[in-house]
């Protein structure tokens, strides 16, 4: 048999066994100190907002807990009741800190999940432009195309003015908004994948159409999206707070940080800064924290600028 | 030969075609002159590989010889002519026939890295095909997987591995190992040393013969490595443009090549034992294949060139028995 | 020999410090170039060959370090030149050809404009004399109607013509030694052909001295005078080309020639090198290549020494093969 003639040295491994591409992932990672900063602070953010009924001092939406004459006080100080609300109080007398971190988890929800369907939608339809070409694909690209000419806010201040109010509706017209960056994305990596020569084995081997572009194609386009879908979930949660503080987002029932931002827009001229200014902070901090990690991914997962 | 032979291309042309864009199609409505970029890769090729053959296809770059093995791997659909798999045409059948046919023939290439599958592990890689083909039952696989893998003289305790954990010798044996598996009789080997380095050449090169004789297989050789050629295959084709120039058994044309192009190609490859040698180089460059010379194409850089060879090209013409080359010299 | 040394290279040491560890990919490489003599560095991928060239040439990047040993080119010292010294020398005293001539050319600058402002870097000239002695050195590398094509853009011209250019390029300035990394690799059989004749003819003609590196033996022996393998990072052996590859001393070589399959019976298993080259960032104690080596024993734990078998052949090995035993191992 051929396999006792050839040498025993071929089987020699080539690298460390526990070489994963996640691991080398992970150290390419850690190599930013600043990208593991950002990362552990996204994990703290993500972490209260999912966590928040346990971990916020209260519960601002609870109306038996919130009292009107508590509002508008000043960061540190004290409720009747001997609270002390650390970041203040509201126009209507809610803990400023409990607000934020109830805002969080909606702002951040309706990010994740309008950038976790755009993706699904738009990954699905860059794979099919790439995978069928000719006309389909030059269909799909020039729809891409007028999508992204028009600047998002204005297709999702339209798409709402139209839907009206609420979470799914701003999750929708987010979708509406985003879905192209993730076409393109995937098209043009499976562009690429679609000429290697892996891709020629497997239609080789008889395996199915389908089977090729996910089993074979999308696994390796997974990267570019990773980045995309970080960044844009950032943007997503950037719209939102515009729309929110434009009054077209979401109702006053369900107050994510760009609403609390336009709710304490009015106290801003009478020196009552803080009910501003700290859902702002929060909301840069979350967003600045997501676009270091999309930054560090990026230059991690780029082919390019692999080692 | 009486019985139909494995494998036959019956004049088969491959051509790519460039379309027209949308801006240029705009600019040929005020007048420009943009026209579609026509490659006739493979131009008008036939061949016939009879089993156990190992048929050695030689030529430079742009010369179609691997759009010709992805042809007969079914990578590409020829444009024109058929490819008949045991006397039968591929493209007629259907179901499981095709897909026999289809798995049959498989194709081991020549990037040891870009030809698998980088997300995959070596066990999936090697055993997906079989799996879905159902040609081992799902409990099988993993023991399956192995044996492909001893074949090929790797280590079956590295199959949860991804192929860069591995080197360029031992991803090649991980792609030989993934076409083993679906239990082909005809391999196109499309430059599939070339990326390796010598030492480690010679270790592929006997796993292919060992291969050769202990499965039976039939082998499509491609390389512009005259050396391999002539020490692996039985028979030499020589393409040149998309054209067959010669083909001929291999100990008769690395004798005494006939077509003018295959003598040149045989003199310019470096061999160990010339030493100091004058290079004596043809001329010119290999022309694009966008726009062949007409006739002949090898007629500019032909040192035999006649007028006729500018205009008529050869046709293959039968020089000694299994012998063919498209030379109008040869008709005195 | 009686000619001038030109170039005298003295336990070069090229370490790459990288996360994983110190990679050496040059440790302890010494040898000479005489005026003229072309000199063929041969290795495998990971051989250090390439790292060798590019210290020459100054081009080491980090991670990678020259540490230690002494370059000197007609008596002058670069191993610790600054960067600006490097600057004046380079493609002034010393040039370098690369695999992708894509190195050399800009692609957005036209050939003129690259070639005059490469001559006026390192001589006082005016522009038209430049532009003469840049049509000279195309002219030089047969390149034909050379005024034409000074008026060129990189992407104009074929693979083969843009490797002249850059050639003719590390002409311009006359340099004493031109190292040539791979020129030809990505080469066709008949446009290697060519280049390879202009190169001979460009030594003989001008006493110009050149390292060629390459992993094809064939090729060292119809250009070079002498040569020098490497295995992971160290030269094995080094001598004149008709003794190395007649009747190589050291064990890699011997088994790099039997593994070309020119030097075996046709059709027969070729001989081989088992395993595969050992990573340079763990390399054994003693010799490289003694888990690879037919020959290893107890002795060849302990690092060989480069030794004057002969006058003029070197050996890095414990158990050279002596006269009589010939490479052909198959064939003899």
């Amino acid at each position: 048999m051929a396999s006792t003639e050839t040498p025993a040295g071929g089987a020699v491994p080539a690298r460390r066994a526990a070489d994963t591409p996640f691991r080398r992932f992970l150290s390419d990672f850690t190599d930013s100190r600043l990208a593991v900063l950002a990362a552990v602070l996204l994990v703290i953010i993500i972490f209260l907002a999912f966590f928040a009924p346990w971990i916020a001092p209260q519960d601002p939406y609870d109306l038996a807990v919130v009292s009107i004459f508590d509002a508008r006080l000043p960061p540190g100080s004290q409720s009747m009741d001997g609270v002390t609300f650390w970041l203040g109080t509201d126009g209507a007398g809610r803990d400023l800190l409990s607000a934020i971190i109830y805002g969080l988890r909606i702002s951040l929800s309706v990010g994740v999940a309008s950038a976790i369907i755009a993706l699904t939608v738009g990954m699905i339809v860059g794979l099919l432009a790439a995978y069928a070409g000719g006309r389909t694909e030059g269909l799909i690209m020039r729809i891409v195309d007028i999508q992204l000419s028009l600047p998002a806010v204005l297709i999702a201040l339209i798409l709402l003015a139209i839907l009206g109010k609420g979470i799914d509706k701003i999750i929708i017209a987010l979708v509406i908004a985003q879905w192209a960056y993730y076409a393109r994305t995937v098209r043009a990596s499976a562009l690429v994948e679609r000429r290697r020569e892996y891709v020629e084995a497997a239609a080789c081997l008889g395996l199915s159409h389908a089977r090729i572009v996910f089993r074979h194609i999308l696994p390796n386009c997974i990267a570019p999206l990773i980045v995309v879908g970080t960044v844009q979930t950032a943007h997503a949660i950037a719209l939102e707070a515009t729309l929110s503080f434009l009054g077209v987002g979401l109702p006053q029932t369900e107050p994510s940080l760009g609403l609390l931002i336009s709710n304490g827009f009015e106290y801003m001229l009478s020196g009552k800064y803080w009910i501003a200014v700290f859902p702002g902070v929060a909301l840069l901090i979350t967003i600045v924290t997501i676009n270091i990690v999309g930054d560090q991914l990026r230059d991690v997962l780029n082919p390019r600028l692999q080692k | 030969m009486s019985a139909a032979p494995l494998l036959a291309l019956d004049a088969v042309s491959k051509r790519f075609v460039r379309r027209l864009d949308a801006a240029e199609k705009i600019v040929n409505l005020f007048g420009g002159n943009r026209r579609e970029e026509v490659v006739h890769a493979v131009d008008n090729v036939s061949l016939q590989i009879a089993e156990g053959e190992v048929v050695g296809l030689v030529g430079e770059s742009g010369c179609g010889k691997s759009t010709l093995g992805r042809v007969v791997a079914g990578v590409h659909a020829p444009s024109a002519g058929r490819v008949l798999w045991r006397g039968r045409d591929v493209d007629s059948l259907s179901g499981a026939e095709r897909r026999e046919a289809v798995l049959k023939i498989q194709m081991i290439f020549q990037d040891p890295m870009s030809s698998l599958n980088p997300r995959m592990r070596v066990r999936d890689i090697v055993g997906e095909a079989p799996r879905v083909h159902g040609l081992v039952s799902g409990g099988e696989v993993s023991d399956y997987v192995d044996r492909m893998l001893l074949r090929v003289g790797l280590d079956p305790s590295y199959k949860s591995r991804y192929p860069h954990q591995f080197s360029g010798g031992q991803r090649q044996r991980i792609g030989i190992a993934r076409a083993l598996a679906v239990q082909p009789d005809f391999l196109v080997c499309d430059e599939s040393i070339a990326a390796l380095d010598v030492s480690i050449q010679a270790q592929v090169l006997n796993l292919f013969m060992d291969l050769r004789e202990d499965l039976g297989l039939t082998y499509l050789f491609i390389s512009h490595d005259l050396g391999v050629v002539e020490h692996l295959a039985d028979r030499v084709v020589i393409m040149y443009l998309g054209r067959v120039v010669e083909s001929a058994p291999a100990a008769e044309l690395f004798a005494d090549p006939n077509h003018p192009y295959a003598r040149a190609l045989l003199e310019e490859v470096p061999r160990i034992d010339t030493r100091k040698r004058v290079f004596q180089p043809v001329k010119g460059e290999i022309p694009s294949p966008l726009s062949p010379p007409t006739g002949c194409h090898f007629h500019p850089r032909c040192p035999h060139a006649m007028p006729r060879c500018k205009e008529e090209a050869p046709a293959l013409r039968e020089i000694a028995p299994g012998r063919v080359s498209a030379c109008h010299l040869n008709e005195a | 020999m009686t000619r001038e040394t030109i170039l005298e290279v003295q336990d070069l040491r090229t370490h790459f410090f990288t996360k994983a560890g110190v990679a050496r990919a040059v440790d302890g490489v010494s040898f000479s170039l005489a005026r003229g003599e072309v000199l063929g560095l041969v290795g495998e991928s990971g051989s250090g060959k390439t790292v060798t060239g590019f210290s020459l040439m100054g081009l080491v990047d980090p991670p990678g370090r020259l540490v230690s040993g002494s370059i000197r080119l007609g008596g002058q010292e670069l191993a610790n030149l600054p960067e600006e010294g490097w600057r004046r020398l380079r493609g002034r005293r010393i040039a370098m050809i690369f695999q992708d001539p894509m190195m050399t050319l800009n692609p957005v600058l036209r050939i003129d404009t690259q070639m005059i402002e490469a001559i006026r870097a390192h001589a006082g000239v005016s522009r038209e004399a430049a532009r003469e002695r840049a049509r000279e050195a195309l002219a030089r590398v047969g390149i034909p109607s050379p005024d034409e094509r000074l008026a060129a853009y990189p992407h104009q011209f074929s693979g083969g013509m843009r490797q002249r250019v850059a050639i003719a390029i590390a002409l311009l300035n006359e340099p004493e030694v031109i190292v040539a990394d791979e020129p030809t690799t990505a080469l066709d059989v008949t446009i290697q052909a060519q280049i390879l004749y202009e190169v001979q003819k460009l030594c003989a003609d001008t006493g110009l001295a050149m390292i060629w590196i390459t992993h094809d033996l064939a090729v060292v022996g119809g250009l070079a005078d002498r040569v020098a393998v490497m295995y992971a990072g160290r030269i094995v052996e080094q001598g004149p080309v008709d003794a190395v590859l007649d009747a190589p001393f050291h064990p890699y070589t011997h088994g790099l020639i039997g593994s070309v399959p020119s030097q075996n019976r046709r059709g027969e298993r070729l001989t081989q090198i088992p395993g595969m080259a050992p990573s340079l960032l763990s390399l054994p104690e003693g010799c490289s290549f003694a888990a690879r080596c037919p020959r290893a024993d107890a002795a060849c734990t302990v690092m060989p020494d480069l030794a004057e078998l002969e006058a003029g052949r070197f050996s890095r090995c414990h158990h050279p093969h002596r006269t009589l035993e010939t490479a052909r191992g198959g064939a003899a």
